[in-house]
C-alpha cells in the first residue's frame, strides 16, 4: 500500500503538470479576447516532441546530454518530498526542507550548465540571468519555510502540512507575511512575471527560454515537461504547507480521493492567479528584480520575528 | 600491532618519516627525479601512515600523552597531547597530504630543470610534518615554534615559482601578515602566561579561572585576530588570495584545504576546551564574523577570474560557515545548552573535512587546468571538457559538493550548520534570536552565490567553444594527478553517503572536550541510519538520499530510452548562430556571468569601471582606433583598512626618528635612563 502511494505520488505531478500550463494559457487567451488552444494542448505538444528528430549542437558536451534527464528526475523526486493530496510521511526521511530547496538547486545548476554549454550568447546570459535570481530568491525560500517549520515544530515539510492551525489566531500574521514572500520565490523560481517571460523566444530579455534554445525533440521535451513540473511543485508547496486544508491524514482511498480533488482545485486556483498576473502586470526591469526577492526575503525575517 | 602505531613511537616514526623525506630530498637536489621520487615516496608513506595513525587513535578513542627530550628552558617543553581533536585534524592533514603528494608526484614534473626539486620536497615535507606538529603540540612555545616552522616552509613555498615578481609579492605580503598574526597570537599567551605562569595548555586550562575577565577578552580578541588571521576570516584575509595562487597547485591544495584549519583548530582548542567558562559575547562576534566572512567571501568570488584567485576566495566563505558551527556552539555553551552546542561543534568539525576534501580536489582540478594553460585566466579557458574528461568530471563533482548540493558531503555538514541555527532561532529570545537570523540568512544567501559560483567556474573553464587556441593543445593530465583526484572526488560520494556514521564520529569527537563529557548531541543517529533532531525537528536519511536518486534517475533514464521512436535520428549541427558565424567572442565570459551579481552589490563589492579610447585623431575624436575598458573591484580592505594603517605607522616612525640623533653620548643616556626606569618600576 505504501508502494503504491510512492508510485502515485511519483506519477501525479508529471501527469497534471502539463494540464496547469494549459489552463494557464487558455485563460490567458480569454483574456485576450482569443479562443486559445485547448488546455489539453501541452500534452499533444510532449507527444509530439517525443517523436520528433533531434539536433544537437557540435560544441555540445555531456553534460548538455545528460542534463534534461537530471532536472526532470529532480521534479519526479521533489514530487516524492512534498504532500501532494495527503499529510502522513510516507516519505519523511526525505521531506526535509533543505533537501527539497537544495535538491531544486542541483536541477537549477544541470539547467544553467546546460544552457552554456552549448556556447551561443542567448544560452549564456539565459544561465547568468538565472543564476543570479536563484541566488537572491535562496534566502527567501528558505526563510518562508523556516517561518512554518519553527510554528510546526518540524522541518519535515509533511509535518507542516499535518499542522492545520496555520491560519487561526496568532500565527495568521506571519504565515501571511511568509506566504507573499514564498509567492515572490514562486515567481521567480518557476520562471513567470514580472521575472521572465514564458511565451517569450529570442527576446533579448528571456531567461529559461535562452537556457534551452538549443533542446530538440526529446530532450526539449523533458526540459519543457520539467519547467512545468516545477510550476506544479512550486504551486503544491504554497497550496499545502500555507493552506493544509483537505489533506488526507490516513490510508483511506475516499480521503485520498478528496485530498486528489481539492488539490486540484487548488492548482487549479494558483494557475487562475498566476494567468490574472501574467495578463495584469509588465515584466520588471532585470535589475528591479533583486528589490523584489530582498523584499521576499525581509517579509520572511519579520515574520519570524513575529511567531514569539 | 594497533598498540605499536598509537603509541608514542607511532607519532615518532610518523614525524621521522617527513623528516626522512625532507633531508633526503634537499641531499638528492642535483637529480630532480631522485629528489621528486624520495620525496613523494616519504610524504605518501608518511600521509599514509598517518591517516592510519589517526583512524586507529579515532577508532579506539585514545588520547596520548608525552614528551620527546628535554630542554634547557624550564618553560619551553617539547610536549604533545594527542586527544580525539588532535587525531582528528592529523586524520585530515594526511588524508589531504596524501592525495596531494599522489598528485605531486606526477604535477612537479613541470618544474623540472626550472626549479630546485630537491628544495620543493624539502619544504613540502616540512610542511606537513610541521602541520602536525601544530594541531599536537601542547605547549605554547613548543607551538610558535611549529607554527614557525609552518609558516615560513609555506611561504617559501608560495615564493616557490620565483620568476614571477607578483608570486615574490604575494609571499612578502603572506610572509607579513603571518608575522602580524603571530605577534598577536604571542601576545595573547603571554597574557596567559602572566596569570597562570605556564606555557602549558593543560595548567592554562586548569587555571583558566584565575584570569581576569577583561583580561580574557583581550586575550580573545588577540588570538581571534592572530589565529583569524591564519584561517583567513575577514577582514585579516587579504594574504590568502595572493598567497595560496602563488604557491605549486598541490601544496596551494594543502594550504587552502587544511593549513588554515590550524587557525579553526586553535580557535576550537581556546575558547571550547582550554579558555572555559567564556562570557556570551565571544560566541556572538564569532557567529558574526563567520556571518560576515562567509558572505563577504563568496561574493569576492564572484568577482574574480583567476581560477586560483576564486579558489581562494571560497575558502574564506567555507571558514565563515566553519566559524558559524563553531561561533554557536560558544554560545549556545555559555547560554547553558550543552546539547545544541555540541551540535554547532559537529557540525564545524564536519564542514572542516568537507572543505577539506572539495577544496583540495579543486585546487588540484585547477593545477591540472593551469598546468595545460599556462595560465590562471579563466577566460582563456573554455571547451576544456572535451580534451580533460577526468579532470573536467572531478572539478564539476568537487563543485557540486562545494555547492552543497545533495547527496554529497557538502550538503550534510550545511544541513548540520542550519539545525544548529535554526535552533538559535527556535529556542532563544528575541535579543539573540536577531544574530541567528542573520547568520541564517548569511548561510542561505551564500549557499545561493556559490551555486552561481560554481556555474561560473564550472562553465567558463570547461564548457562551450575554446576562447584560445591554447586549449587545442592541451590534453589529460598525467596517471599520478588523475588518480588522486578521481580518489577525492569518490570520497565526497563516500562521506555523503557515510554521514550518519562520521556524524556518530564527531559526537564521540566532542565528547572528548571536558564541557561536553556527559553530553549527547541534539542530533543523534537512529538505527536505521539516519540523521535526526531531537524532539523530532528536522531528519535526513544519506542512504536513502542515495536510494532515491539512483532509482528515480535510472527510471526516468530508462523511460525516455523506450519511448524511442523507430526512425528518430539524433543529428549533429551548428549552435544557433542568428545567421553570422559564432566565435568564441560571442560566448559568455566569466566576468559578463558574474557582471550582474557583482552590479547588484556594488555598494559593497565597489565595482569601478574604466574606458580607455585612443583615436586616430586626437582632434576630431570621430574614429577610435583602440578601445580599452578595464573593470575592476577595488580592494577596500586595502584602501580603508590597511593602506590608513600603514600611513598612521609610517607617521609615527618619523616622527619618532628624532630620538635618533646619531649621536654615541646620546644612545648612552637613553640606556642609561631605561635602566633607571626599569629599576625604578621593579623596586
Amino acid at each position: 500500500m505504501t508502494l503504491f502511494m510512492w508510485i502515485l505520488q511519483a506519477l501525479f505531478i508529471p501527469v497534471v503538470s502539463p494540464l496547469c500550463i494549459g489552463v494557464i494559457k487558455k485563460v490567458k487567451a480569454h483574456l485576450q479576447n482569443r479562443q486559445g488552444a485547448s488546455i489539453f494542448q501541452p500534452y499533444r505538444d510532449l507527444w509530439k516532441l517525443f517523436h520528433k528528430d533531434e539536433v544537437i549542437s557540435k560544441d555540445a558536451s555531456w553534460i548538455f546530454l545528460f542534463a534534461p534527464f537530471i532536472v526532470f528526475a529532480v521534479t519526479v523526486i521533489i514530487g516524492l518530498c512534498i504532500p501532494l493530496f495527503s499529510s502522513f510521511g510516507q516519505s519523511s526521511f526525505f521531506g526535509d526542507m533543505l533537501v527539497i530547496i537544495y535538491t531544486l538547486a542541483l536541477a537549477t545548476f544541470f539547467l544553467a550548465l546546460a544552457g552554456i554549454d552549448v556556447g551561443s550568447a542567448f544560452g549564456g546570459f539565459g544561465s547568468s540571468r538565472e543564476m543570479t535570481l536563484s541566488a537572491l530568491a535562496e534566502g527567501g525560500f528558505i526563510f518562508s519555510l523556516l517561518t512554518l517549520s519553527l510554528i510546526a515544530g518540524t522541518t519535515n515539510v509533511f509535518g507542516i502540512a499535518s499542522h492545520a492551525s496555520f491560519l487561526s489566531g496568532q500565527y495568521l500574521i506571519p504565515v501571511l507575511l511568509a506566504f507573499v514572500g514564498f509567492f515572490i520565490v514562486l515567481l521567480a523560481e518557476t520562471a513567470r512575471f514580472p521575472f521572465d517571460n514564458p511565451a517569450t523566444h529570442l527576446e533579448l530579455t528571456m531567461i529559461h527560454e535562452a537556457m534551452i534554445l538549443e533542446y530538440s525533440g526529446k530532450r526539449l521535451a523533458l526540459m519543457e515537461w520539467a519547467s512545468s513540473n516545477k510550476l506544479v511543485i512550486f504551486f503544491a508547496l504554497g497550496a499545502n504547507l500555507f493552506f493544509p486544508v483537505g489533506l488526507a491524514s490516513d490510508m483511506h482511498i475516499g480521503a485520498l480521493f478528496l485530498g486528489m480533488l481539492l488539490l486540484l482545485c487548488k492548482l487549479l486556483g494558483f494557475s487562475l492567479v498566476i494567468a490574472l498576473i501574467e495578463s495584469s502586470m509588465a515584466k520588471f526591469r532585470f535589475f528591479r528584480l533583486p528589490d523584489l526577492l530582498l523584499a521576499s526575503f525581509i517579509f520572511n525575517a519579520v515574520a519570524i520575528g513575529l511567531i514569539h | 600491532m594497533i598498540e605499536s602505531i598509537v603509541s608514542q613511537s607511532g607519532f615518532f616514526f610518523l614525524i621521522t618519516l617527513f623528516v626522512m623525506g625532507a633531508f633526503g630530498s634537499l641531499f638528492f637536489h642535483r637529480n630532480d627525479t631522485c629528489a621528486n621520487v624520495w620525496s613523494s615516496f616519504f610524504a605518501i608513506s608518511g600521509s599514509f601512515f598517518g591517516v592510519l595513525f589517526s583512524s586507529l587513535t579515532l577508532l579506539g578513542g585514545q588520547e596520548l600523552f608525552f614528551t620527546f627530550g628535554k630542554t634547557p628552558f624550564f618553560i619551553l617543553a617539547f610536549s604533545l597531547h594527542i586527544d580525539m581533536l588532535s587525531s582528528f585534524f592529523i586524520f585530515v592533514i594526511s588524508l589531504i597530504g596524501l592525495f596531494c603528494s599522489i598528485y605531486g608526484f606526477g604535477y612537479v614534473k613541470h618544474f623540472y630543470g626550472k626549479y630546485s626539486i630537491g628544495a620543493l620536497g624539502f619544504l613540502y615535507n616540512i610542511l606537513l610534518g610541521s602541520l602536525l606538529l601544530v594541531v599536537t603540540s601542547s605547549n605554547a612555545l613548543f607551538f610558535l615554534i611549529a607554527w614557525e616552522l609552518m609558516s615560513i616552509s609555506s611561504y617559501f613555498l608560495v615564493v616557490y615559482d620565483r620568476n614571477d615578481p607578483k608570486n615574490v609579492k604575494a609571499g612578502s605580503l603572506y610572509l607579513i601578515m603571518t608575522y602580524v598574526g603571530t605577534a598577536f597570537i604571542i601576545l595573547a599567551f603571554l597574557l596567559a602566561y602572566k596569570y597562570t605562569a605556564s606555557f602549558d595548555f593543560a595548567v592554562l586550562k586548569a587555571s583558566a579561572h584565575l584570569i581576569p575577565s577583561s583580561v580574557k577578552d583581550l586575550i580573545f580578541i588577540f588570538a581571534m585576530i592572530g589565529f583569524g588571521t591564519k584561517a583567513g576570516i575577514i577582514p585579516f584575509h587579504i594574504w590568502l588570495p595572493a598567497a595560496h595562487p602563488a604557491a605549486p597547485s598541490h601544496v596551494s591544495a594543502i594550504m587552502s584545504g587544511v593549513m588554515i584549519k590550524t587557525g579553526i583548530y586553535m580557535i576550537i582548542r581556546l575558547f571550547l576546551d582550554v579558555l572555559q567558562p567564556i562570557p556570551l559575547w565571544w560566541g556572538e562576534a564569532v557567529l558574526i564574523i563567520g556571518a560576515v566572512s562567509s558572505l563577504l567571501g563568496v561574493l569576492y568570488a564572484m568577482t574574480e577570474h583567476d581560477i586560483k584567485r576564486l579558489l581562494a576566495y571560497h575558502s574564506i566563505e567555507n571558514i565563515g560557515i566553519i566559524l558559524l558551527g563553531i561561533g554557536s556552539a560558544m554560545t549556545f555553551y555559555t547560554l547553558g545548552m550543552p546539547t545544541l552546542a555540541l551540535l554547532g561543534l559537529i557540525a564545524g568539525l564536519f564542514h572542516t573535512l568537507n572543505h577539506a576534501l572539495f577544496k583540495s580536489l579543486l585546487f588540484l582540478g585547477a593545477g591540472s587546468v593551469i598546468d595545460q594553460m599556462h595560465t590562471k585566466n579563466m577566460e582563456e579557458y573554455g571547451g576544456l571538457i572535451k580534451y580533460m574528461p577526468v579532470t573536467a568530471f572531478t572539478f564539476l563533482v568537487g563543485s557540486m559538493a562545494i555547492s552543497a548540493l545533495p547527496p554529497l558531503n557538502g550538503f550534510f555538514s550545511e544541513w548540520l550548520t542550519y539545525q544548529a541555527l535554526f535552533q538559535g532561532i527556535n529556542q532563544l529570545s528575541f535579543s539573540l534570536q536577531w544574530i541567528f537570523i542573520l547568520a541564517t540568512a548569511s548561510l542561505a544567501f551564500t549557499g545561493g552565490l556559490a551555486l552561481t559560483c560554481f556555474v561560473k567556474a564550472f562553465s567558463a573553464i570547461f564548457l562551450a567553444r575554446p576562447r584560445s587556441v591554447e586549449v587545442m593543445h592541451t590534453k589529460e593530465s598525467s596517471i599520478p594527478m588523475q588518480i588522486s583526484m578521481a580518489v577525492l572526488a569518490s570520497l565526497t560520494f563516500i562521506v555523503g553517503f557515510f554521514s550518519s556514521f562520521l556524524t556518530h564520529m564527531f559526537e564521540k569527537i566532542g565528547q572528548s572536550f571536558t564541557i561536553f563529557q556527559t553530553t549527547s548531541s541534539f542530533v543523534s543517529v537512529s538505527s536505521d541510519q539516519h540523521l535526526q533532531s531531537a524532539s523530532g525537528f528536522s531528519f535526513v536519511s544519506a542512504p536513502g538520499l542515495f536510494l532515491l536518486f539512483g532509482i528515480v534517475l535510472l527510471c526516468v533514464f530508462l523511460g525516455t530510452r523506450l519511448l524511442r521512436y523507430r526512425k528518430q535520428k539524433i543529428a549533429c549541427g551548428n549552435t544557433w548562430d542568428c545567421g553570422t558565424t559564432l566565435s568564441p567572442r560571442m560566448e559568455i565570459t566569466a566576468t559578463g556571468f558574474a557582471r550582474s551579481i557583482v552590479l547588484i552589490f556594488k555598494n559593497v563589492l565597489k565595482p569601478s569601471i574604466q574606458q580607455d579610447v585612443e583615436y586616430h585623431d586626437a582632434e576630431s575624436r570621430y574614429i577610435p582606433k583602440s578601445r580599452a575598458v578595464t573593470m575592476r573591484v577595488e580592494n577596500m580592505y586595502d584602501i580603508y583598512f590597511y593602506r590608513p594603517l600603514q600611513k598612521m605607522i609610517d607617521g609615527i616612525s618619523l616622527k619618532s626618528k628624532v630620538i635618533q640623533g646619531g649621536n654615541v653620548n646620546v644612545y648612552i643616556s637613553y640606556i642609561f635612563l631605561a635602566l633607571i626606569v626599569a629599576l625604578f618600576i621593579v623596586l
